[in-house]
């Protein structure tokens, strides 16, 4: 008996190893004649889960790269070039994510990567740009606190999406009590952080704020819907500031709406609900919760950009039902402010287009133009949505102007005397009190 | 409901044209008010509700209900307003004439919150004296809500009328809510108001006497000890709430754990992929309702009973699939079994991404899933009451059918000993894969029932793993009774800590004790006893 399967196993090891021998050569044949096409394509690599938790937000972004770069090739490419996707799959697992970006810095030899969506996905590909110095394009609303010579962040920093939202329910609302409620994890707690520090200087008091914190894909929200109705009972308006993340999203929104908690009574505002995650929700129970976004589906456009994107990217995915979120309109900037800033130097040698991309404008899908700040964040528009009995959102507030990304938080007091700056001083966090750069290593 | 109040609409819209045709047209504040509706700004929309509510205009109920129900439609370019009827048919807001078409320019007149309110107070004060008597009570219970003073008169006028019981407790809350907030209010009225709302004890009205501002000091006295007793009562509901919450989470745990029990606790496969036969569940749930939606929209709500015997069916048989292919030359190697049905989960997992793709799919409640109602002071969610019973059932069926049919009894017969079993002439590998196969089953059923309250995805079932495993270990390996013991006095534990700790401490809270508790007994709650555990 044993030595039958130490003989199989031999015996399988050795057709193994003819097997990966001819993959090898394959693969050796292969590269030879990849190596000879790559120079008349650029190469650009896509980083977003096509597997695992993640996937439900990640694969509709890599789609949306792809679109572009299916419309870039139709005009002819860059620098004469056809622009080719290398599409990986880090499966939703953070470690994996830095050894594939290694993996497309290296072999592919990408002149730019667009990916990750979690901050700590971010966080761990961080060191892989540095060192082999690459382009990212994060295109994530994310916590800030932080500025990287490699990394251009396309989402909202909070004093774009958080701070105006809860302008508008102190405003708009007369919101005087809240509950910050958000999935456990880094980019919850240090908006949540900002935000508690905000509310505190617009004279809230600390029994008005109530900060609840549950695990990712928590599904049992009984207790802390019937908290939020009881502390939602002491005589004042109040509201709920939401960043809840992925999945655990639909059972939340179930939860509310059988409990009959109306958006006229304690209304949610969400920053990570968009079109993709009502999707998988009867909207109707919804009706008046709020989201803030830099960019909704539903927004007209005088130019007709907004409308004529929706109809391309349902046109490319062939399926007229397909929504567009915030995510995807990030990727449509940045990716448009890469290739102005390839076609101004002519190069796709990184440090060159680091250099030249901040200050470079690119058309927004809102009617706007959005412009590369020195810090790598970019200025956007902020709008209000409540959601509508369609899946979709209407939008009854926004800023009069595009607003500022601010790397560092003004609010928190670690940060407050930073700024980023790539172009004058170099530096991701120079503080402006001591004129000193505190440098990598933060 | 919306159907027998836009029946209702239809009728009131109906006697309205008549007294409309009776009225003269002429540019009035009325017409002022009307044509601020087409502005498209939010305060100038507020300001024509005010007008129009308190203008004593027969239309301005049809309007006000239209401007709620997003069927008043303005036209921007001719500043005109429409009020559309359920039946398609349309009138001008302003004068009431019946209109033949509505211009393509026109859109409903947009509603932000403070505006719902707005127009629900209105709708409250406008609708006190209908003559039906759940439209008066909803009106009753809005007027409590926005306590606005102009509402009083209304109210009154109601209340001297009223001939319902319930309709005139409503009517007599929402006076005092009112009372308490008029700053003009004698001190009798206001402390009769107090004990009016102490009388109706619950959050709202606990709400109104925290928010009630300066008062006189008799009136403040009196309200603080209202305050209190209402505290003191919500106090002992809440634990009453706590404990239902946990039977609602018990009752998710035990269906999701218990095919896992009959696999893993009555076969002892290590079974990696239940959780993914729960997903098919509800990827069953979801194609039926697919089908029901574009085929036959009137069979909604049996969507959910059509669904559980076929996601019994396709679970089960892709369950007897897996024992025969992979499962039966692997028993009694744990590690092996545990690594192959990993390996098979993260294959049924992509396999159903690649087929109904990586975002979540709607699964609706039907009509008779949705919302709530109120026992005392707490709120009891429809879906979570169904669940519970449904939860109970199957456990009752399952137990029946081990204990007295036939296949029952050659499970049990396998599962303690196999050698006497296969000599006694059962074939033992049939019951096997049957076996295993009702295991499988019962967790597309139970799919079917979380797919009402949770994400419908391909992580489904990930999210759902790790709590089986441990309802079935906690509850004691190879009884059914354990499992259904473990899985309620986990959820009970879990509801208690979840208010003191924290959802994330409260988990750790639970794992940790569950540790300790398997320390002192390894077997579970209730261990098997005599030779079917050596074996």
């Amino acid at each position: 008996m044993l030595s039958k399967s130490t003989h199989d196993i031999a015996a399988s090891f050795s057709r193994r190893g003819v097997l990966a021998a001819t993959a090898g050569l394959m693969l050796g044949l292969a590269s030879l004649t990849g190596a000879k096409a790559a120079d008349d394509t650029i190469k650009v690599g896509v980083l977003h889960s096509l597997s695992g938790t993640m996937a439900i937000s990640e694969t509709t972004l890599k789609d949306t790269i792809l679109f572009l770069i299916d419309e870039q090739n139709k005009k002819g490419g860059v620098l004469g070039k056809k622009l080719e996707a290398v599409v990986v799959d880090p499966a939703s697992n953070w470690p994996l994510f830095a050894e594939k970006a290694r993996e497309l810095i290296t072999k592919d030899k990408v002149a730019v990567v667009f990916g990750c969506w979690t901050s700590v996905s971010r966080k761990s590909v961080l060191p892989v740009f540095k060192e082999l110095n690459n382009i990212l394009f994060y295109p994530v609303q994310y916590e800030g606190e932080e500025s990287e010579r490699n990394v251009f962040y396309t989402g909202a920093a909070p004093n774009q999406q958080a701070i105006p939202a809860v302008d508008y329910l102190m405003k708009e609302e007369k919101v005087k009590r809240w509950v910050l409620a958000g999935t456990d994890y880094v980019y919850p707690r240090t908006t949540n952080k900002i935000l508690e520090a905000y509310l505190k200087s617009k004279g809230v008091a600390q029994e008005d704020i109530m900060i609840n914190y549950t695990p990712f894909g928590h599904s049992d929200w009984q207790t802390i819907v019937a908290d939020i109705k009881k502390f939602g009972s002491a005589g004042k308006k109040t509201a709920v500031v939401s960043t809840i993340n992925g999945d655990a999203n639909v059972p939340f929104y179930k939860e509310l709406g059988n409990q009959g908690i109306k958006a006229k009574d304690i209304p949610v505002v969400a920053f990570s609900v968009g079109e993709e995650e009502l999707a998988g929700i009867d909207t109707k129970p919804l009706v008046g919760h709020l989201a803030a976004w830099n960019y909704f589906q539903s927004i007209k456009t005088k130019d007709g950009s907004n409308e004529k994107f929706i109809k391309d990217w349902q046109a490319y995915t062939k399926n007229p039902k397909r929504v567009t979120n915030d995510p995807m309109e990030a990727h449509v900037i940045g990716f448009n402010m890469w290739v102005k800033a390839v076609e101004k130097v002519k190069s796709t040698d990184p440090d060159k287009v680091i250099d030249a991309l901040p200050g470079i404008e690119a058309p927004n899908l809102t009617g706007g133009v959005s412009k590369m700040l020195p810090n790598h964040h970019i200025t956007k528009p902020v709008f209000i949505g409540e959601i509508k009995g369609n899946g979709q959102f209407d939008v009854v507030w926004k800023t009069p102007g595009l607003v500022a990304g601010d790397a560092w938080s003004k609010e928190l007091d670690g940060s407050k005397d930073l700024i980023g700056d790539w172009v004058g001083k170099k530096c991701g966090n120079f503080n402006t009190k001591t004129n000193k750069c505190l440098g990598s290593g933060s | 409901m919306p159907a027998h109040l836009s029946a209702r609409l239809r009728s009131l819209l109906l006697s309205l044209f008549l007294i409309a045709f009776a009225l003269p047209a002429f540019a009035g504040p009325f017409e002022d008010a009307v044509a601020k509706f087409a502005n498209d700004d939010f305060s100038d929309t507020e300001e024509a509700i005010g007008a129009v509510a308190s203008s004593g205009n027969p239309l301005a109920l049809p309007i006000i209900s239209a401007l709620q129900d997003g069927r008043l439609m303005a036209d921007p370019d001719s500043k005109k307003v429409y009020v559309t009827g359920a039946d398609g048919k349309s009138i001008d807001a302003a004068t009431g004439q019946p209109v033949t078409s509505i211009p393509d320019s026109a859109s409903a007149v947009r509603l932000n919150n403070r505006l719902r309110r707005s127009v629900d107070a209105a709708v409250g004060g406008l609708t006190l004296q209908s003559p039906d008597v759940g439209t008066r009570l909803q009106a009753a219970q809005s007027v409590f809500k926005s306590h606005e003073e102009t509402a009083l008169e209304a109210v009154d006028g109601a209340l001297a009328k009223e001939t319902n019981r319930s309709v005139k407790a409503a009517l007599g809350e929402a006076r005092a809510a009112i009372l308490l907030f008029k700053s003009d209010a004698t001190e009798v009225e206001k402390l009769e108001a107090v004990a009016t709302l102490k009388a109706r004890g619950d959050q709202e009205a606990l709400a109104l006497l925290t928010g009630m501002g300066d008062q006189p000091a008799s009136v403040t006295k009196a309200a603080a000890s209202a305050i209190g007793s209402i505290q003191s009562s919500l106090a002992v509901w809440s634990m009453v709430q706590n404990a239902w919450y946990g039977l609602s989470l018990g009752s998710v745990l035990l269906l999701a754990a218990i095919g896992l029990a009959i696999t893993f606790g009555v076969m002892g496969v290590i079974n990696m992929a239940h959780g993914e036969m729960v997903m098919i569940g509800a990827y069953t749930t979801f194609v039926v309702q697919e089908v029901i939606r574009t085929r036959y929209p009137a069979l909604f709500d049996y969507s959910l009973l059509i669904a559980v015997p076929l996601a019994f069916l396709v679970a089960g048989a892709i369950g007897v699939l897996i024992e025969r292919s992979i499962i039966r030359f692997l028993y009694g190697r744990p590690l092996e079994t545990l690594l192959a049905t990993w390996g098979l989960s993260l294959v049924l997992q992509q396999a159903v991404r690649t087929m109904f793709g990586p975002t979540n799919r709607e699964v609706g409640n039907p009509s008779w899933m949705s919302g709530a109602f109120e026992l005392g002071q707490i709120t009891i969610t429809y879906n979570r009451l169904w669940i519970l019973c449904f939860t109970l059932a199957v456990f009752a069926i399952l137990l029946a059918m081990l204990r007295y049919t036939a296949l029952g009894l050659e499970m049990r017969a396998v599962t303690q000993n196999r050698r006497m079993a296969a000599s006694m002439g059962i074939a033992t590998s049939r019951v096997d894969a049957l076996t295993f196969g009702l295991g499988s089953g019962i967790a597309g059923i139970a799919g079917v029932a979380l797919s009402q309250i949770d994400n419908v995805s391909p992580n489904l079932g990930q999210s759902y793993i790790i709590d089986s495993f441990m309802v079935v270990v906690f509850g004691g390996v190879g009884n059914l009774w354990g499992t259904l013991v473990g899985a309620f006095t986990l959820g009970i534990a879990n509801k208690f800590l979840e208010p003191v700790a924290g959802a994330v401490l409260g988990k750790i809270a639970i794992l940790v004790l569950i540790i300790l508790f398997i320390q002192k007994r390894p077997r579970g709650l209730f261990a098997l006893k005599g030779r079917a555990v050596e074996a």
